[in-house]
């Protein structure tokens, strides 16, 4: 496989958005208690005066962030993940979609790689939930530079946003031809055999499966979407439309996720053989990233072991 | 001291309260009655706002917490010029801007949306720090109910307001002391405790670092002057916990749990109405209301 520089999108995050507040003095960042962790430390050292520490007290948190919001501010909230979708889920509900308020919801440590923390702290229904929430856009990239490219996109956005970040450093995909652009699709790899759609960093884990399929002359079509909604319908029925079957893949229940989004929309559209990878009616654990990837199959061999079966039988 | 005038604008927003339930065949009565003189007096009197401009980015911010008394700040808007009385008919239909609980999208005037209980005081929090970062001098004031204050989140907001402050956030518990349903006790199978939803209010927000100010809630110059109080704080938030019966002003639903929310018969509405006319002929004359 490509040999690919290694970037962690907190730590880009923590960088884009002291870049952020520099420019836009109505920006603020909400941290809570996790600043470290979410490297929103960042802010609070070099533009201290956009930092607002809110204690280990989510559901506050988010309702703060909607006060701010009404009153012009910018403001984005930082947290883990498995907090923001689902401790504070009534007040992003009520105070922040509902209302459609300018807020930004930073989820950090999303998935399974969180960091030798357990089921606690993996949400793997996140976008399940925030996709069915009316007016919220849902943004997962799959690397670091395409984390700070979305963050300017989401903060030139004026609506409430939920963006899906990892923790750990990891291979840089993005080159500077493919700008991020909200509600579009990235196609990573053109081909026939089968289409392969993915988000967040399992989008790299499945480029790498396709480079690995390639080299057995196996060419999949690999479309990246790091915007989950609103989704790029037109590229996901143009993959479809190329390749005999789909397999979505996500590190994420295969429940409402990405794959969910999928499927609603060939189901509609371009009725297709769509298969999802992902974690079926589980829940996470604790331990190293690659032993994690590989019991709840998600690495690029798992990816590649999945599409020729699929194509075996498709 | 009464202020006569105030008094009856609360009694013109408990009218136009019970001709909206009952016009809509459903609504909460109880909870809105406890509020009404001291929606009146924040309307009428405290709240620096302007009608034709609901937007104005200088107005003080006001949020009812306890959301499902919707109507009741729905006849202080109405009456404040807002929009129209008539509009008041339209509660809880199908397209009205006048949602079962506020809907900030759908109505000019509301500062925040609300209903789901316990929620208010955070966006309060956030408007009154947002506030200070804008170098803004308007004040942002919260309604809460006793009963809401069982959420753990308005504790959360509590902490966070004290902790950075917030002189420019006054929090107004309506103290009516009783809730929905309330809490099974050991006299017996079905026997409810409905009274005091919380204990010692007044400690607790002190120990969370409040100002606190004690009211009688249906004394708007008691009410004001605590208002007053509130305003002239520096350095921490103030609460200001008014003394209120729920169902005020309507001999049949007085202190009442079962009027919390319940329609209301042509019967009710008319003993209802004539009460209060009638308290407003006995009070001391004042100006006609609006």
């Amino acid at each position: 496989m490509t040999q690919r520089p290694l970037l962690a999108q907190r730590d880009v995050f923590g960088d884009t958005m002291v870049e952020l507040c520099r420019q836009d003095p109505r920006i603020i960042l909400l941290d809570g208690d996790l600043a470290n962790s979410t490297k929103s430390d960042k802010v609070a050292v070099a533009v201290a005066d956009r930092f607002f520490m809110m204690g280990i007290a989510e559901q506050n948190l988010a309702g703060v962030a909607a006060g701010m919001a009404t009153v012009g501010l910018k403001p984005w909230v930082s947290s883990f993940a498995a907090f923001l979708a689902t401790r504070d889920l009534d007040q992003v509900r009520v105070v922040i979609a509902q209302p459609g308020l300018n807020v930004k919801l930073a989820a950090h440590y999303s998935g399974l790689l969180t960091g030798y923390t357990g089921k606690t702290h993996q949400v793997v229904n996140d976008i399940a939930i925030m996709r069915s929430l009316p007016n919220m856009v849902v943004v997962a990239p799959c690397d670091g530079v395409e984390t700070r490219a979305a963050m300017i996109a989401l903060d030139a956005h004026i609506g409430p946003a939920y963006l899906r970040l990892t923790r750990d450093p990891a291979p840089v995909i993005t080159g500077s031809a493919s700008p991020f652009v909200l509600g579009r699709g990235v196609v990573l790899r053109e081909g026939t055999a089968i289409a392969l759609i993915a988000t967040g960093t399992q989008a790299v884990r499945t480029l790498e499966a396709s480079e690995v399929l390639a080299a057995d002359g196996i060419d999949a079509y690999v479309l990246h979407v790091p915007t989950i909604k609103p989704l790029d319908e037109d590229a996901v029925v143009a993959a479809a439309q190329r390749c005999r079957c789909v397999l979505v893949c996500e590190e994420h229940s295969v429940y409402g996720g990405l794959g969910g989004a999928v499927a609603e929309v060939l189901g509609r559209r371009h009725p297709s053989h769509v298969e999802i990878l992902g974690l079926r009616d589980v829940d996470g654990e604790s331990g190293p990233n690659d032993a994690l990837l590989e019991k709840y199959g998600l690495t690029a061999g798992h990816v590649a072991r999945r599409v020729r079966a699929l194509l075996a039988i498709a | 001291m009464m202020r006569p005038e105030l008094s009856r604008l609360g009694n013109d927003i408990r009218r136009l309260v019970l001709r909206a339930v009952h016009h809509a065949g459903a609504g909460h009565i109880g909870g809105v009655l406890s509020a009404a003189d001291m929606l009146a007096a924040l309307y009428f009197s405290e709240l620096h706002v302007d009608p034709k401009k609901p937007d104005w980015e200088d107005r003080d911010r006001f949020i009812l917490s306890k959301g499902h008394c919707a109507i009741g700040l729905y006849a202080a808007l109405a009456l404040r010029g807002y929009f129209t009385v008539a509009e008041l008919d339209t509660f809880d239909a199908v397209d009205s801007r006048l949602q079962g609980h506020p809907d900030m999208r759908k109505l000019p005037g509301l500062d925040m949306s609300t209903g789901s209980l316990g929620q208010g005081l955070s966006p309060g929090v956030g408007m009154a720090l947002g506030a200070r970062i804008l170098h803004k001098d308007f004040h942002t004031w919260v309604m809460l109910g006793d009963g809401e204050i069982q959420e753990g989140q308005i504790w959360e907001a509590a902490f966070v307001a004290a902790r950075y402050g917030l002189d420019n956030l006054t929090a107004i518990l309506d103290w009516n002391h009783l809730q929905q349903y309330g809490w099974a006790t050991q006299a017996g199978y079905g026997v409810i405790a409905r009274r005091d939803p919380v204990d010692a209010p007044v400690e607790k927000w002190s120990a969370f670092g409040w100002r606190t100010v004690e009211c009688d809630g249906h004394d708007t110059a008691d009410f004001l002057a605590a208002c007053a109080t509130a305003r002239l704080t520096h350095g921490r938030p103030t609460i200001i916990v008014a003394r209120t019966v729920k169902g005020k002003g309507v001999s049949f639903m007085h202190d009442d749990f079962a009027w919390h929310s319940k329609p209301l018969s042509e019967n009710d509405l008319a003993r209802a109405l004539a009460e209060l006319d009638a308290a407003d002929r006995a009070a001391v004359p004042g100006p006609a209301s609006p």
